[in-house]
């Protein structure tokens, strides 16, 4: 943003201040993600920088706390991943299917009280999760769901849904009903209507609904407090605890991990994104 | 009606048949939601109903000891009760024994008044010594309590099956023995600290989120796609970062040994030896939330941003207005639909936030939801932490519906 040559003095400091203040923000937000990278790879078993580290000799770096994340004795790691996988693919099946399936009829021009049912169905998402969480715990322990896999799926299920309604819903506000009543009237029955015109058109908000859903469950904490017993860890619940207790570098490298993790789906996402509002002919 | 009606092809009216088609559209979109709004219904709104309910449910004294309220119903609750009461309590207590559930009513009658729980542990722990009849007596010989009106009257007052005293405790308030609301014991008194702090520091986060965000996301929708788009990964990227991670960078940045202690000692700011506690108190927990929450202020501000053409600026330019006065007249009111989107989704997120401030803010940064959550988790004061959930429930409903109104619930933008 270079400025023309006639720009009075005093625009100009306002200008730089201005650009300063928004560095010093961006700063602020990016940072703290980028102090965690080096301390993974801590040769020694603390939290900070060490003078090593500071001097770049590479004997102040290792991968052991890597190899402790993966091979360590009794480490918590493996079943939490594992946990936290099963548990996000199927909330995000679950809550794909459900936010997709009721944003269709939430977008029809013939659904009555289109307002109210939008809020409810959002509802998960506004109200504050330990109220959910106490409110879902009340109810699984008296189903007899506490500590089991299938409670904790159910109640991400509930919390990824309002996510996938509104990616959705946002899709199919520029969607061409006219293509699905060509389709029905070149004899397709809904169903079929549904699989090959309406869904391949819509996939783009799908699947970044999805992705909202599956980070939603892979990063839950609150719920998976109140709900899980020892057999149901998840990556969040084992941070927490490692958190609680100190910080371990092992924590540090899994946060890497983690944010490895996110940088991929925000690449997809935003792909995603772009590509939706090409075909929407938002982005000239 | 003079005219014909107009018939479809099949020979029915056409307005029949239209009404007909439309009716079945209905039905097809309700049936498409049909199936979360059920499931939401089910697992999601009832027990919130079911908090509701437990937070004011009041009969377990009345569940475990049947016979001694039946009994009280005919004691004016003035002076001693008569034998009847003592006899009903006999047989209850003796029962309460027989299958080893009294701990629960202990603790409860002792939170009512204090001094029962030592009375209820040695009437049970004699009462198998009790002769028949005279109880009255015999009762008043275990624990001369039992001859005081004033524990009994204590009992009768937790006869109602519906009790609101969880709420008065969620604010400071309680029941003195004649039914009177007041304030609670002076070093008891923690709630309205604890909601004060609560709404303080949402209130502060949300204009702390502002001042930084509103600069950026004006910058993020002027600067060309090319490298706004790059800027937009430092917005992005937290935002999809998991909380845990983010607060566990915050938890390195402040402790004792770490680099912005380094920073300040460096500075000369503070002595090595004495270095400023950042974490474990309000401070921690009002840092880390503003950064965290903070591209939920910058994205809808973005996006409302991004739809005012640049050329109304340069209008308001070439009208002789200075930029400062451009900007306020026009500028700044084109914006205000996005700062009240992005104030309430900040506002509500940090009045219900948990994990943050439990793991920076130590015990004076500590907000509403931990205190839920010690009283779910420790204290097993179900009843009481559900009315916690009810009142902060209330509060961010009224928020939703302000939003509501102002925004439009399905105006909502991510990413």
């Amino acid at each position: 943003m270079a400025l023309p040559n006639h720009t009075p003095l005093n625009y100009r400091i306002w200008h730089y201040t201005y650009l300063t203040f928004c560095s010093l923000v961006f700063f602020f937000l990016i940072a703290p993600l980028f102090v965690i990278l080096p301390l993974s790879f801590n040769a020694e078993q603390y939290i900070h920088f060490s003078s090593k580290m500071l001097a770049l000799d590479p004997e102040g770096f290792s991968l052991r706390w890597y190899e402790d994340m993966i091979y360590g004795t009794k480490n918590p790691w493996g079943l939490a991943t594992k946990n936290s996988l099963i548990i996000a693919f199927f909330a995000t099946i679950g809550s794909t299917i459900l936010g997709t399936v009721a944003a269709l009829g939430l977008s029809s021009r013939h659904m009555p009280y289109k307002a109210a049912f939008m809020a409810l169905l959002i509802s998960p998402m506004i109200v504050p999760l330990i109220i959910s969480g106490t409110a879902i715990f009340f109810f699984m322990a008296k189903v007899g769901l506490a500590a089991t896999h299938t409670g904790i799926v159910l109640s991400h299920i509930i919390l990824g849904t309002p996510f996938v309604v509104i990616t959705v819903t946002a899709t199919l506000s520029g969607f061409d009903h006219s293509v699905t009543r060509a389709a029905a009237s070149l004899g397709s029955n809904p169903v079929n209507t549904f699989m090959k015109i309406t869904l391949p058109l819509i996939m783009p908000g799908v699947i970044s609904g999805a992705l909202f859903a599956f980070v939603t469950s892979f990063d839950e904490v609150v719920v998976v407090l109140f709900l899980a017993g020892l057999e149901n860890t998840t990556i969040p619940i084992q941070m927490w605890v490692g958190l609680r207790e100190q910080l371990s570098p092992t924590i540090m490298a899994v946060a890497t991990c983690l944010i490895v993790m996110s940088t991929l789906i925000l690449v997809t996402a935003e792909l995603l994104r772009r590509r939706s509002e090409r075909l929407r002919g938002i982005n000239r | 009606m003079s005219q014909e009606q107009i018939l479809s092809s099949d020979g029915i009216p056409l307005e029949e048949s239209l009404k007909k088609a439309e009716r079945k559209n209905k039905l097809k979109a309700v049936l498409l939601v049909a199936p979360l709004f059920l499931f939401i219904l089910i697992i999601y709104i009832f027990p919130i109903g079911d908090m509701l309910f437990r937070s004011v449910d009041d009969r377990m004294i009345t569940k475990m000891l049947p016979k001694t309220f039946v009994a009280m119903e005919k004691w004016d609750g003035k002076d001693l009760p008569d034998e009847p009461v003592y006899e009903g309590l006999y047989e209850d207590l003796s029962l309460l024994k027989k299958n080893k559930t009294f701990g629960k009513i202990i603790a409860r009658l002792n939170y009512e008044k204090s001094g029962f729980s030592s009375l209820i542990k040695k009437t049970i722990r004699k009462i198998d010594k009790l002769e028949e009849g005279n109880y009255k007596e015999q009762f008043i010989k275990i624990h001369k309590r039992w001859g005081q009106a004033e524990y009994l009257v204590a009992l009768k007052n937790t006869a109602p099956n519906w009790s609101y005293a969880k709420y008065l405790k969620g604010v400071d308030l309680k029941y003195d023995e004649n039914r009177n609301i007041i304030q609670q014991d002076e070093d008891r008194r923690i709630y309205k600290t604890l909601w004060l702090r609560t709404i303080n520091v949402a209130f502060w986060v949300t204009i702390f989120c502002f001042i930084l965000a509103y600069p950026i996301a004006h910058l993020l929708a002027t600067l060309p796609m090319k490298y706004s788009n790059l800027l937009m990964i430092c917005v992005l990227l937290p935002f999809w970062t998991s909380l845990l991670v983010r607060t566990s960078s915050w938890m390195v940045l402040l402790q004792q040994q770490g680099p912005i202690n380094d920073l300040i000692v460096w500075l000369g700011w503070a002595a090595d030896d004495n270095r400023p506690e950042l974490m474990y108190n309000v401070i921690g927990t009002f840092v880390a939330m503003t950064q965290i929450l903070l591209p939920f202020m910058i994205l809808p501000l973005y996006s409302v941003m991004k739809t005012i053409s640049p050329s109304l600026m340069r209008a308001g330019k070439s009208l002789g207005g200075t930029p400062l006065v451009s900007f306020v007249k026009i500028y700044f009111p084109l914006t205000i639909p996005g700062i009240g989107a992005g104030s309430l989704l900040v506002f509500i997120l940090a009045i219900g936030y948990y994990i943050t401030p439990a793991l920076v803010g130590g015990a004076s940064g500590s907000l509403i939801s931990n205190n839920i959550a010690y009283h779910m988790k420790s204290s097993l004061d179900w009843a009481f932490a559900s009315a916690l959930g009810t009142m902060l429930l209330v509060g961010v409903l009224a928020i939703y519906w302000v939003y509501n109104k102002l925004v439009g619930i399905d105006n909502i933008k991510l990413g």
